[in-house]
């Protein structure tokens, strides 16, 4: 961080004498030393959990696991139910939260005082540390409760109120990447407020919103917590009746390791697989582009 | 448009008077003022369906020790003492590591290691809970049996809270597990912290004499700590409402633990076995007034954490 400018001795640790001097000079070894390891021991669960997951769900990794559904009795079949419940929820969830998130950091950025940007911010932050359960309960309250049935679409809104904070906040930092001239270039020219903001500041911070909107999207796809009690999870494969109860990988992960059938535990390792490659895949894409950007 | 009144500071400010743009404004304003309606719909909501657990049991609600849906009895204890047990265990071993971490990132490690860790830690963050569930019932948990809990038992285990038997699944795993998950929290707040330390702070320190160490103690520590503290907190809560992975390790039993071996329950984790087979009214009030509970822990913890990092980094600085 510092660079390179201070790193030998220093003049006073040789004139306080030689002993006091070899001690601190240990001392700074081994705290540095130790700093170190406890870096490479945060990287170790990472490659423990890829390891153990590729190992158990690549064997478990089928064409079946993706196109069967599971069967009503007994053990077999597939993960179908879920994979297709995934790609329905996740979509809405995204369709409800990026419009909501992108056009509310707008707002933030570039209208709202300083009063009312501080307390969306701050609510916006404690919602992005809100326990997910909870989210789970509250959406249970308003979409699942007066119906009296668990429905997929109540699955989708507890996804996108995930999403919404995550957006909003990816979104409104990569607002203010975008350089003052190009809003003034712009008005000075005659545009309205308006056609500004949507072709030249959000056209400008497009890569920032897109890996926001990305990231916000892979967490949603890995989230079980809020969808056990609106989305409920489905052994039959739901397409488009986002009035019934839907069922998403990571329900069926837990669902599946939590039955005393070890070929039902398999499944979950071959669903925790797929899911966990998908977040991977997203992850690494949009993180390694800006860490290009950051680096070059 | 007057262009004068468009100053870098003001940007939009006072700029919109024709139709279109009230419309996009006030329009795009309604849209962020749903992250506060929502909020402020979740916190009454919550209130409103808790009402009739809470209005039967009062405060014995939270002093209470026993949860008995047959005879319609509900206390919270056991889970309050779950859920900030398996959380302590988390921050105990989650902020040493995390804050060595961060040191070494920041201060210590050469870009071309700093820059392939952080990102390494990120992705631990990717990873979804549920996996970390399934990876700790069937790896972590055998694993921590065989290993660490089976010699604390042997060496410490006259001690009461380190009582065997080790069977994988409790608080202690559930502690691990939720260390795995707060650390990438602890680690990139703190690193933050750190970086937005002044160099002159360092170059004084080094100027005196200091190593490299005094100086990380002596002057980068001290200047970073609320933000810090701030991003300890964070990680408290995180791990306090932290619900798949601890559900699936923790063992389930609504019991006060009396050993870190034992098996636990934790206000999220009890949400999440019971709520679906829970019978409309007395028990789903219940259940949501121990969400209430949760709410009201983590959302204290989340407004000191992000005033103590605000502090540090202003209000732009760390999401």
């Amino acid at each position: 961080m510092t660079g390179a400018v201070i790193a030998q001795p220093s003049m006073a640790a040789r004139l306080t004498g030689a002993r006091v001097g070899r001690r601190r000079t240990v001392v700074d070894r081994s705290m540095r030393t130790i700093a170190m390891g406890a870096a490479f021991l945060c990287a170790l669960p990472l490659a423990a959990v890829l390891f153990f997951v590729a190992a158990n769900g690549l064997s478990a990794l089928s064409l079946d696991l993706i196109t069967k559904p599971p069967r009503a009795l007994g053990i077999g079949g597939g993960a179908a139910n879920a994979v297709v419940g995934t790609l329905q929820m996740v979509p809405l969830a995204a369709l409800i939260a990026v419009p909501v998130g992108v056009l509310g950091a707008v707002y933030i950025a570039e209208f709202a005082n300083s009063r009312s940007a501080r307390v969306i911010r701050f609510c916006a932050d404690v919602l992005v540390g809100m326990p997910s359960i909870l989210i789970g309960v509250f959406v249970f309250t308003f979409l699942v409760l007066p119906f009296k049935q668990f429905n997929g679409f109540a699955g989708s809104v507890a996804l996108a109120v995930i999403m919404i904070p995550v957006v909003m906040r990816t979104t409104e930092e990569s607002l203010h990447l975008v350089p003052n001239s190009l809003r003034e270039a712009s008005l000075a020219l005659g545009v309205p407020a308006w056609r500004t903001v949507l072709s030249v500041v959000l056209r400008t911070g497009l890569p920032g919103i897109l890996t926001g909107s990305m990231l916000a999207i892979a967490r949603a796809m890995g989230e079980t917590a809020p969808l056990l009690f609106t989305a409920l999870g489905s052994r039959v494969v739901n397409v488009g009746d986002f009035g019934r109860p839907m069922d998403s990988l990571p329900l069926f992960i837990y669902v599946n390791a939590r039955q005393p059938v070890d070929a039902l535990n398999q499944q979950a390792w071959g669903a925790a697989f797929l899911l966990l490659l998908i977040v991977l895949i997203i992850n690494v894409a949009v993180r390694a582009r800006s860490w290009g950007r950051r680096i070059g | 448009m007057t262009s004068a009144t468009v100053t870098a500071a003001a940007r939009f400010g006072r700029a919109a008077s024709r139709v279109p743009d009230v419309v996009f404004r006030s329009g795009s304003g309604v849209l962020a003022w749903v992250a506060v309606g929502i909020l402020g719909l979740l916190a009454a909501l919550l209130v409103a369906n808790s009402g009739q657990a809470l209005a039967k049991f009062g405060i014995s609600f939270l002093t209470g020790t026993t949860w008995d849906p047959i005879a319609g009895i509900y206390g919270a204890l056991p889970f309050i003492i779950g859920t900030i047990a398996s959380s302590f265990i988390a921050i105990v071993l989650a902020t040493p590591i995390g804050l060595l971490t961060a040191i070494f990132l920041a201060e210590l490690a050469p870009r071309r290691v700093a820059i392939p860790l952080t990102f390494t830690i990120e992705l631990l963050a990717a990873i979804p809970s549920v996996v970390f569930g399934l990876w700790g019932v069937f790896v972590l948990g055998p694993f921590l049996s065989r290993t660490v809990e089976a010699w604390v038992v042997d060496t410490l285990g006259w001690i009461p809270i380190f009582a065997g038997p080790p069977f994988g699944v409790g608080l202690f795993t559930a502690g691990v597990i939720l260390t795995l998950m707060i650390l990438p929290t602890i680690v990139a707040i703190s690193r933050d912290m750190i970086t937005a330390v002044p160099d002159s702070q360092r170059e004084a320190m080094l100027a005196l004499g200091a190593t490299r160490w005094e100086m990380i103690t002596n002057a980068v520590l001290p200047y970073a700590r609320s933000g810090i503290i701030g991003a300890v907190i964070l990680g408290l809560g995180r791990a306090l409402g932290e619900t798949m992975a601890v559900t699936m390790v923790i063992g389930n039993r609504p019991q006060i633990p009396q050993s870190i071996f034992d098996s636990s329950q934790t206000i999220a984790s009890q949400i999440a076995t019971t709520f679906n087979e829970a019978s409309i009214g007395l028990q789903t009030s219940a259940l949501i007034s121990l969400g209430l509970v949760l709410l009201v822990i983590t959302m204290t913890l989340n407004v000191i954490a992000r005033l103590l990092v605000w502090r540090v980094a202003g209000p732009q600085g760390t999401s």
